[in-house]
């Protein structure tokens, strides 16, 4: 019998935005400790949220970016619980409405498109961090009340595969909406996920189980590959009891998934709206405006490379993967740039400088302009390849149009009638050869080429150069 | 001290108040046995000097309400070391305008109980009858100003907790609309509930303070633009076309019973108030409302407040501020804290609030509460249509001995209808308009939102026709 995973994830990840969600301290946690705190964030008495804009926007950017149902009115609810990263007793949260539902993002998994369905998309703050050591623990506040968007899928996806490659859009959307780095190395993006097995045909779903809080694209997977292992040899082996509807937790050490708690001791976060902050509208002329910063999605991107354009999918990521290369990519195809080769040009060329100088594209000097001056001239066979890639480091290294290096001492001959005219002399003053050639001496022929680069100081374009001859020799 | 702050403004200004900080600071410390204050600062000192009525007026503060540098601890031990960095907007506003606050007054414990009788330091007294409550919670702030103590106060009013105190202490209690004074640096009780209003012994002293506190404050989402909003110039020296209402189910004697002598005493004297009313010009009319209504006002507010409460005091875990708990593990110290920290009465708030939260009962409970709360406030804007506000007695007696506390029944329809103001965020004010047993009464006006002008002038002219205002407590012996 096969079993068929079907998998759901919640995603938390933090906003880039200056300020906390519901304070004024800055949001910016890698600091000292307990540097960047308001009195809210530690709960003193008396201390009330407002609700920060900045991140109103960007959680509603995200929601738009995801394709969602948006509310009418924007509300937040209380989540009700003790702990002492929590220092209110309570987070504020989205619950009864969130910021969007009902959305999709598209994820192109072998060169297949796929809807992952989007549950909701809700606002929310962080909790403090922790430390602990063996007899006690160290909390550092910079990270409470940071704001976080919390992304709910439907339970949709069915492979380790289809989770990261949702994961890694998911995470160039963010990226590409600037509404969060993203970056799982400081732990800006944390994962729950739900997991169940079911036989192949079979509709009802299986026993769900909880994974809780994996920090990285690659435990993700390790947690979803082991528990369809352990939960597969449970139901091969008829101890379908084994799998029971509980929480775990993935250990990084035995890359095994461990049991938490079971559902039946589940908490009961006792949700009510919060009071401390008012109803608001959110009109339609705000979500347009909202709308209108979306720019266009990694996976439609990755759609259009693909099946548009023929790229290779290792060219597609690597385009793809930084919002301003796609963009740059897709202002050099607009110019008229063979997409091939501006992909060739861009992840060879311009991104080898890039890792070298480490600057972003942003700061790189050619512009897709700039670019399509060299290329044309290759199209056009005025340079060749070595020129081109000559005429590239010497206008990064002068900071100066390309163009400005298309003299005639470094320009490529291609012209028929004037390296005629050279080979012509050049088979005059040397009919010994000549001879010898055409009685059978086909190596000869790399000595005539030789002789036209030399008069042209190998500015001779080697195709028509080697056609020319040919005529020549053959008359 | 037995002064209007105008008048104590015209002293200030002639440079004759030089002593009346100093006075005041002395009357709280010779006040100690009736227990108004958990902190009299004894350096507080008129440091800041402008041409506002407020400056160089003294006031206290009611122990809830943040203040910088002074301790705050809602007569909590869960806070009784606990000292804030900051003050509320409203101590700000008026420091900035040269007001000074001598102390912090008691208060029942986090704002819960309704008595005076339940604050961390001991229960407070009233200054007409040492041997009776002030009512609550804002005790001890309604308990120095019918003292003399202090011109005005400031507290904090959840269910009535300003107008009940009021009316047993004979002053004057105004709860403005929600939002119009910021709540930022008062510690949330219910928070859809909670106001911070004012005390005084008239209720032109009321308008004064509250035009000097309110406004839109960034610090707090819910509170509210109130430029085109000034009390003090809406008072007028006559009303014309005034309409109040009062609720038949509430004030007449026919509707109970087994009505007591003090019940019908109280009644009574409510029927002349309305007959004063008439003489000023207002016409009051009988309304009735559904007397099933009117009974769930009082499992609603519990219920609301409750819930509220348990999730806002959350925050009182002794871990980053308060005293340390005791104990292994993180758990162990929070439950320690708290275990020892609060009264059975907030205790026993807290686990129905977290019993009425819990899921399976929210629908039954909170969700009910809201649909009845929102109920009640459609009936009465629906009055509000057709009359200026509504005229109710503030009770059924005069403050109650501190050892019958416990005999009071606590769902009297009378007893409780002042929590409709806080459930519509309707301005509500208490004048006094008699007394029973030497001891004070009082009569609540309430009006439609952000109608404060209103609701004042119309308090305004009716305590003119009557003796109270300005009177200052005296045991009677």
């Amino acid at each position: 019998m096969k079993y068929i995973p079907t998998i759901g994830l919640e995603l938390h990840c933090e906003l880039n935005t200056k300020s906390k969600v519901f304070s004024k301290a800055i949001n910016h946690y890698n600091e000292i400790p307990n540097s960047h705190i308001a009195p809210l964030d530690m709960a003193y008495p008396g201390t009330l949220p407002v609700v920060n804009k900045e991140a109103v926007h960007k959680a509603l950017k995200m929601a738009l970016a995801l394709h969602c149902e948006i509310p009418k009115i924007l509300m937040f609810d209380r989540k009700n619980y003790y702990y002492p990263d929590l220092p209110k007793g309570y987070q504020i949260t989205q619950m009864e409405k969130p910021i969007g539902i009902n959305g999709y993002l598209e994820i192109i998994l072998n060169r297949q498109v796929k809807k992952v369905l989007i549950h909701d998309i809700h606002l929310e703050e962080d909790t403090a961090s922790m430390d602990h050591y063996d007899d006690f623990s160290l909390l550092d506040y910079n990270r409470a009340g940071v704001p976080l968007v919390e992304i709910v899928t439907e339970p949709c996806l069915h492979s380790s595969d289809e989770v990261i490659a949702y994961l890694e859009t998911l995470r160039n959307t963010f990226k590409y909406c600037d509404i969060s780095d993203a970056d799982t190395k400081l732990g800006q993006i944390r994962c729950d996920l739900n997991i169940s097995m079911q036989e192949e045909n079979v509709e009802k779903l299986g026993t769900k189980v909880e994974i809780k809080n994996i920090n990285s694209f690659a435990n993700v997977k390790n947690a979803i590959d082991y528990e369809i292992k352990r939960q597969t040899a449970a139901l091969e082996n008829g101890k379908k009891e084994e799998i029971t509807q509980e929480t775990r937790r993935y250990d990084d050490e035995t890359k095994t998934t461990i049991s938490m708690r079971q559902k039946s001791e589940s908490i009961d976060y006792k949700y009510f709206v919060e009071p401390n902050i008012p109803k608001i509208k959110i009109t339609e002329e705000y979500i347009t405006e909202v709308q209108k910063e979306v720019p266009q999605l990694p996976a439609a991107r990755m759609q259009k490379y693909l099946l548009e354009y023929n790229l290779s999918e290792k060219d597609a990521q690597s385009l793809i993967k930084d919002k301003n290369i796609s963009d740059y990519f897709d202002e050099c195809v607009a110019l008229g740039i063979n997409p091939q080769l501006a992909a060739n040009w861009i992840t060879v060329n311009v991104t080898g400088v890039l890792n070298k100088e480490d600057i972003s594209i942003k700061e790189f000097y050619l512009t897709p302009k700039m670019l399509k001056q060299i290329i044309d001239k290759i199209n056009d066979k005025t340079i060749s390849s070595k020129q081109a890639k000559d005429i590239f480091n010497q206008a990064l290294e002068e900071k100066k149009e390309p163009k400005e290096f298309f003299t005639s001492d470094n320009m490529q001959i291609s012209d028929d009638k004037k390296l005629k005219e050279i080979i012509q002399n050049i088979l005059a003053n040397n009919p010994s050869q000549v001879a010898d050639y055409k009685n059978g001496k086909d190596n000869l022929f790399k000595y005539f080429v030789g002789q036209v680069m030399k008069e042209t100081k190998g500015k001779a374009n080697p195709n028509i150069t080697s056609n020319i001859l040919k005529e020549e020799l053959n008359k | 001290m037995s002064k209007t702050i105008e008048s104590l403004a015209q002293e200030i200004q002639n440079k004759k108040g030089e002593s009346i900080i100093k006075e005041a600071i002395a009357k709280a410390k010779a006040s100690k046995e009736y227990n108004f204050f958990v902190t009299i600062d004894e350096n507080a000192s008129n440091d800041i000097k402008t041409n506002n009525l407020l400056s160089g007026i003294p006031f206290a503060t009611k122990d809830n309400l943040s203040t910088k540098g002074i301790l705050s601890t809602a007569s909590s031990n869960t806070l009784k070391d606990y000292v804030p960095f900051f003050d509320a907007t409203v101590i700000t506003k008026l420091k900035e305008l040269g007001a000074v606050n001598i102390g912090k007054t008691t208060m029942d414990e986090l704002g819960m109980g309704g008595t005076g009788t339940t604050a961390a330091t001991g229960v407070v007294k009233n200054p007409w009858d040492k041997t009776r409550i002030t009512g609550g919670s804002s005790a001890g702030s309604a308990g120095c100003v019918a003292s003399g103590i202090v011109p005005f106060a400031l507290g904090s009013d959840t269910g009535d907790s300003i107008r009940k105190p009021a009316a047993y202490c004979g002053v004057v209690g105004y709860k403005p609309t929600y939002g119009l004074v910021s709540r930022y640096g008062l510690f949330a009780f219910a928070s859809s509930l909670d106001h911070v209003g004012t005390l005084t012994r008239n209720v032109k002293d009321a308008a004064i303070v509250v035009d000097a506190i309110k406004g839109k404050d960034d610090k707090d989402m819910t509170s509210l633009d109130s430029s085109d909003i000034n009390l003090v110039a809406s008072l007028t020296e006559k009303l014309d076309n005034k309409k109040l209402c009062y609720i038949k189910e509430i004030c007449n004697i026919e509707e109970y019973a087994n009505p007591s002598e003090d019940l019908k005493y109280c009644l009574n004297n409510f029927k002349e108030v309305l007959k004063k009313c008439e003489q000023i010009g207002i016409e009051v009319e009988e309304v009735s409302v559904d007397k099933s209504l009117l009974a769930a006002i009082f499992p609603t507010y519990r219920i609301i407040s409750c819930a509220e409460a348990t999730s806002n005091y959350s925050n009182l875990t002794g871990i980053i501020f308060g005293p340390r708990g005791q104990g292994k593990t993180v758990e162990d110290i929070m439950m320690d804290h708290r275990s020892k920290g609060f009264c059975s009465l907030i205790k026993r708030r807290f686990i129905i609030g977290s019993y009425i939260l819990q899921k399976e009962n929210q629908e039954k409970y909170f969700k009910k509460a809201q649909k009845v709360r929102r109920l009640i406030v459609d009936k009465i804007n629906d009055l509000f249509t057709k009359y200026d506000g509504l005229i109710l007695p503030c009770s059924g007696s005069c403050a109650p001995k501190i050892v019958k506390i416990k005999d009071q029944k606590q769902d009297d329809i009378l007893e409780n209808h002042l929590a409709i103001g806080n459930f519509g965020g309707f301005p509500s004010i208490s004048i006094p308009c008699g007394f029973l047993h030497n001891l004070p009464i009082g009569v609540n006006i309430t009006g439609k939102v952000l109608d404060d002008a209103n609701v004042l002038n119309i308090a305004y002219n009716l305590e003119k026709t009557m003796n109270y205002k300005n009177q200052i407590a005296k045991e009677q012996k």
